[in-house]
């Protein structure tokens, strides 16, 4: 099967492509990072759509892009089954079954449990656990990225500039992006 | 309801832009939107649609925005939040991504991401500071939050384990 890889490439359809990510987005819990191993799985090893090489240099676009890492990988590989048909429909599939499950959701079952004593208290203990899971998130983060000196000083002045201007974080971002453009050259990281 | 719509779009196309790396990446930008900016929701039910979007499958940001998207516009509202965050993706990666693909593999390109991304840490921080005074606020909610951070610390686990644990620890704990 393999000696054939281009032409199977070429001949999936899109409708193959929709199932595969209505699949991953419907039955995949966590967000982000839980979902890429999954999409591996289905691409990588069992639909062998992607070598692990491409997978992988798919990967960096998808980290390095904006975007959601799940979507962004969809799109990538849609497209390179089927070019920008392929891409759309990638992004249909791992974004439909979030709006259905999520507009289910909010229409009906919020409003009518929202008041219930039980679900109160849930959403009592629920509020700290992702505020943890927020600061396990920068935490983990500054981990992997702060390696040097300037990174870890642009964070904290990056943080004291956010606490004392309160400026808006797309301004932070860029502040800091600018920062990491004139002061590195290459070496900080 | 257009400007609401329009207002709605372009706010959850900021986050799709500028949330690099996914995750998390998306919680100071919304938190400064939704909150901040437009004062469509409190933190506090800012955080319950974060725990509900972390409980249901898919990407947390597209749950969050189509639920965001509901409460302020209904059907219409819940498609076009979801659609203003996946704008960014769709565009440049079906449009442009073979220039972009060159771009970000430049050295200068990576310190730029680099220099993002410790913003990105520093924001996400603060996320959790601001967010935390509404979550943690008596001793039931401080040991919630303390036990689920050193845990996740320790040990690589799935945040759905957390979401289950704050609702065990939140059943348990409530002053009813």
């Amino acid at each position: 099967m393999s000696f054939h890889h281009t032409k199977e490439q070429n001949s999936e359809s899109l409708w193959s492509i929709l199932l595969t990510f209505l699949k991953v987005g419907a039955f995949t819990f966590g967000g982000g990072y839980a979902i890429l191993p999954v999409i591996q799985q289905e691409v990588v090893e069992r639909k062998k759509w992607v070598s692990q090489k491409e997978f992988a240099d798919i990967l960096i676009v998808t980290q390095g892009l904006p975007g959601q890492l799940a979507l962004n990988s969809a799109i990538q590989i849609g497209i390179r089954l089927r070019g920008i048909p392929g891409g759309l429909i990638g992004a249909l599939g791992v974004t439909a079954p979030s709006v259905i499950i999520l507009l289910s959701i909010a229409a009906y079952f919020y409003p009518l449990l929202r008041d219930n004593d039980y679900v109160q208290a849930i959403f009592y203990g629920l509020r700290p656990a992702v505020v943890a899971l927020i600061a396990a998130a920068a935490v983990k983060m500054g981990r992997d990225i702060l390696k040097g000196w300037i990174g870890i000083i642009l964070c904290v002045a990056l943080l004291v500039l956010a606490i004392i201007t309160q400026i808006h974080p797309i301004l932070v971002l860029l502040v800091g992006g600018t920062a990491g453009l004139v002061v590195c050259r290459g070496r900080c990281w | 309801m257009a400007a609401i719509l329009l207002s709605l779009y372009w706010s959850f196309l900021k986050v799709g832009l500028f949330t690099i790396g996914g995750g998390y990446a998306m919680i100071p930008l919304m938190e400064a939107e939704v909150i901040t900016v437009h004062g469509w929701l409190s933190a506090s039910e800012f955080l319950d649609i974060i725990a509900v979007a972390e409980m249901t499958p898919g990407p947390i940001s597209i749950n969050a925005a189509t639920f965001i998207g509901y409460i302020m516009g209904g059907l219409a509202g819940s498609l076009i939040a979801t659609l203003g965050v996946i704008t960014p993706s769709l565009v440049l990666l079906l449009l442009l991504s073979r220039i972009l693909i060159k771009i970000i593999q430049n050295p200068g390109a990576q310190n730029f991401i680099n220099g993002l991304r410790s913003a990105l840490v520093a924001l996400i921080l603060l996320a959790s500071f601001t967010l935390g005074q509404t979550a943690i606020i008596d001793i039931p909610t401080t040991l919630i939050f303390a036990a689920l951070l050193i845990a996740s610390l320790l040990r690589q686990v799935s945040p759905l384990y957390f979401i289950a644990a704050g609702a065990i620890f939140g059943l348990l704990l409530f002053p009813y």
